[in-house]
């Protein structure tokens, strides 16, 4: 189970003739990511790493059966890249490209409505369903089956997070990596919907940063809706107003966004913080343990 | 990336937005050509610098003749400006804007920026205009009206209308507010600005309606396919040193402490700064090594960190997902041969390939590289060393 994807997720790799996209589909297939064609314009009957490429989303859908994607495309590229990809009416994209300009994020965004889609990204480590299925760049070696999902807009922090639980003999179902992008397919809030809906999970984590609102439209959600504890983590308490932390959506711009917000509406909603980046793991096992879950999710 | 106020008011010229006239002045003898051909009774000397908050720092002046022209380009060239945004180091001016002053009927607000939640462009217009626009936002928030913008169709007239009305801008202005408000959006959208403010864009006692000054910040991530505005980058306003790191492709942000943490990732480098604050310490700056490095970058990455000689000692904080700890430990122990490194390194190293970058850092046995086994006893390392330094 777990949220998006599973083990009959079929991927197309778009951009995969690129040094970073082959690498990637490497380890994805290590994994066993079932993917199952590349997308190359002009590169259509060429077969890499054992996977076939074709020119169009369209025809890779069509001749393999795909229903999702994941885009190594450059920046300049990118935003056609997805808009190929929802035309093509796959279920999930997962886009990994950064630095694509925000102006075509907002078209891609105004596209994706109403059509069936979901959009992972840009800007993102990508999305694994624990051996199951891992689409994109997140390490395949750190991960332990089990019941709490990972939702980030920070793709060390989510390895760092998906490290400590393992150690703390915590496992995950699904590690979702939305990114670090002001405009983006997927957030808290979608992810948090679906995790409560999923079997497997019991809980939740969710790391957050500085900038937009995007965490405290979430504890307001959870507080309202929520079924599962979540255990959280906010990272940029120090950064200085009006300075871009490097991803292009942290930023404190007019004294909104800040760390102390986010915690301050995360409490409000019952939601333990840690305090440090450190203490991601600790602070799941404590909400496990208040929860009184702590037992199905250790060791599992 | 930021432009000045003047190169602003030329992209607005050129979209046909009213804006004062005026030119660029880099010396007391140039603001006074530039007076003289403006040929006003009212002439406006501005500081040019990339922040906000100059007129309450005194950057803005008003000159009824020549001769006050000179004495206040004389008064502003050369001094460090401290305002509102520019943090204590404040900011010297090395530009001014000459330009004609004009009487000023009524003052309003108007930005276009993108708004997360929605994905789309909004136009925030207020009739509270000349005021810090955030201050008004929270404390009368009723002040502040929004239009959100299609992003196929674009600002459409009947939104620009729209707001002009709400603003209480007199019928016969309506017009020209549009046109502004419509000019402006193409600005916003043709250049892939993040932010295009007019603050104020005034109503004149002869009828005009004109965007008295300006502030546009654009998205670096399109910066490739806008030649023109790169161009307009004033190197003098930017960190040096994070402008050498992009260059390397590696981001770097100075902070003002004293222990350079290197990290990988974004988040992990807020993460970074956040820990050494937590346990007492002040971090001189952040430098994200990404995804994958060679040892010569990181050896790079070091010299960047460490050439000011602001930092006392270095956290290097790394969980290796794409990157690998060998990589980074012998990037390390380059560094430390190239740049013959006093100050203490505290190495915290996880994930992939630990083992091994563990091993490689034990056997080159550098008697200031303390390795440590976990991101907070790294943390309390580096703040320790630091005070005791």
């Amino acid at each position: 189970m777990g949220i998006f994807i599973d083990k009959n997720t079929k991927v197309i790799v778009q951009g995969i003739t690129g040094k970073q996209a082959l690498f990637h589909t490497d380890n994805m297939l290590k994994y066993g990511t079932k993917i199952v064609a590349g997308v190359t314009p002009g590169k259509g009957g060429q077969v890499v790493e054992g996977v076939p490429v074709f020119n169009t989303v369209a025809e890779a859908k069509k001749k393999t059966g795909a229903n999702a994607s994941v885009i190594f495309v450059p920046a300049k590229f990118a935003a056609d890249s997805i808009l190929e990809a929802i035309n093509a009416e796959l279920d999930t994209v997962v886009c990994i490209t950064e630095h694509i300009p925000v102006q075509d994020m907002i078209k891609v965004r105004h596209y994706l409505k109403g059509k069936k889609t979901r959009m992972i990204g840009p800007n993102c480590p990508g999305i694994m369903t624990t051996d199951e299925c891992n689409i994109g760049i997140i390490p395949g070696s750190i991960h332990k089956k089990g019941h709490v999902g990972i939702i980030s807009r920070s793709g060390t922090l989510t390895y760092e997070a998906m490290y400590q639980m393992t150690n703390a003999g915590i496992g995950q179902t699904t590690i979702i990596g939305i990114g670090g992008d002001p405009v983006k397919g997927t957030d808290f809030i979608d992810a948090l919907e679906a995790f409560n809906k999923d079997n497997e999970t019991e809980a939740v984590l969710m790391i957050g940063e500085i900038g937009g609102n995007a965490e405290e439209d979430a504890a307001a959600w959870i507080h309202a809706n929520m079924k599962k504890p979540v255990a959280a983590f906010i990272s940029g308490r120090q950064a200085p107003p009006g300075k871009r932390m490097g991803h292009a959506g942290a930023i404190i711009s007019g004294g909104k966004g800040s760390a102390a917000d986010k915690i301050k509406a995360l409490n409000a909603a019952g939601i333990e913080v840690a305090d440090t980046v450190a203490h991601m793991g600790e602070t799941m096992v404590k909400t496990l343990k208040k929860a009184g879950i702590y037992d199905e999710c250790h060791n599992c | 990336m930021n432009i000045h106020e003047y190169q602003g008011k030329e992209i607005l010229r050129s979209y046909d937005v009213s804006v004062p006239v005026g030119k660029p002045a880099f010396s007391v003898e140039e603001a006074a050509n530039v007076a003289k051909e403006l040929d006003s009774k009212v002439i406006v000397v501005k500081a040019q610098i990339h922040a906000g908050g100059r007129g309450k720092a005194g950057g803005v002046k008003i000159a009824k003749s020549i001769d006050e022209v000179k004495n206040y380009a004389k008064e502003l060239l050369g001094k460090v400006l401290v305002t509102k945004q520019t943090g204590p180091e404040g900011k010297k001016v090395n530009r001014l804007l000459v330009e004609t002053g004009c009487k000023i009927k009524k003052e309003l607000y108007l930005s276009f920026t993108v708004d997360r939640t929605t994905a789309q462009t909004v136009m925030i217009g207020s009739e509270a205009g000349g005021m810090e626009i955030e201050e008004v936002a929270s404390y009368t928030p009723e002040k502040i009206l929004k239009e959100y913008i299609d992003p196929f169709i674009g600002l459409a007239p009947f939104q620009a209308r729209r707001m002009a009305f709400r603003l209480n801008i007199e019928p016969a202005l309506v017009n020209k507010a549009a046109a502004l408000m419509m000019g402006l959006y193409r600005v916003f959208v043709d250049k892939d600005c993040s932010l295009a403010e007019t603050n104020p864009f005034v109503l004149t006692e002869d009828g005009n309606v004109m965007a008295l000054d300006i502030k546009l910040n654009f998205d670096d991530s399109a910066l490739y396919r806008h030649k023109d505005i790169t161009e307009l980058r004033d190197e003098s306003e930017e960190d040096s040193k994070e402008r050498e790191a992009a260059a390397l492709g590696l981001n770097y942000v100075n902070l003002g402490g004293n222990v350079a943490c290197m990290v990988n990732g974004a988040g992990l480098a807020m993460a970074t700064v956040d820990i050494i604050k937590h346990y007492g310490g002040e971090p001189a700056n952040f430098l994200d090594v990404g995804g994958q490095g060679s040892a010569e970058d990181d050896a790079k990455a070091f010299k960047i960190m460490t050439e000011d000689g602001q930092a006392k000692g270095i956290f290097v904080n790394i969980f290796g997902g794409i990157n690998k700890c060998d990589i980074i430990a012998e990037g390390i122990i380059e560094a430390n041969k190239m740049l013959d490194l006093k100050i203490p390194i505290v190495v915290r190293l996880d994930g992939t390939n630990v083992k091994e970058g563990r091993e490689i850092l034990r056997k080159a046995n550098i008697p200031n590289v303390i390795m440590v086994e976990s991101m907070t006893e790294g943390a309390k390392k580096v703040v320790e060393l630091v005070k005791d330094a």
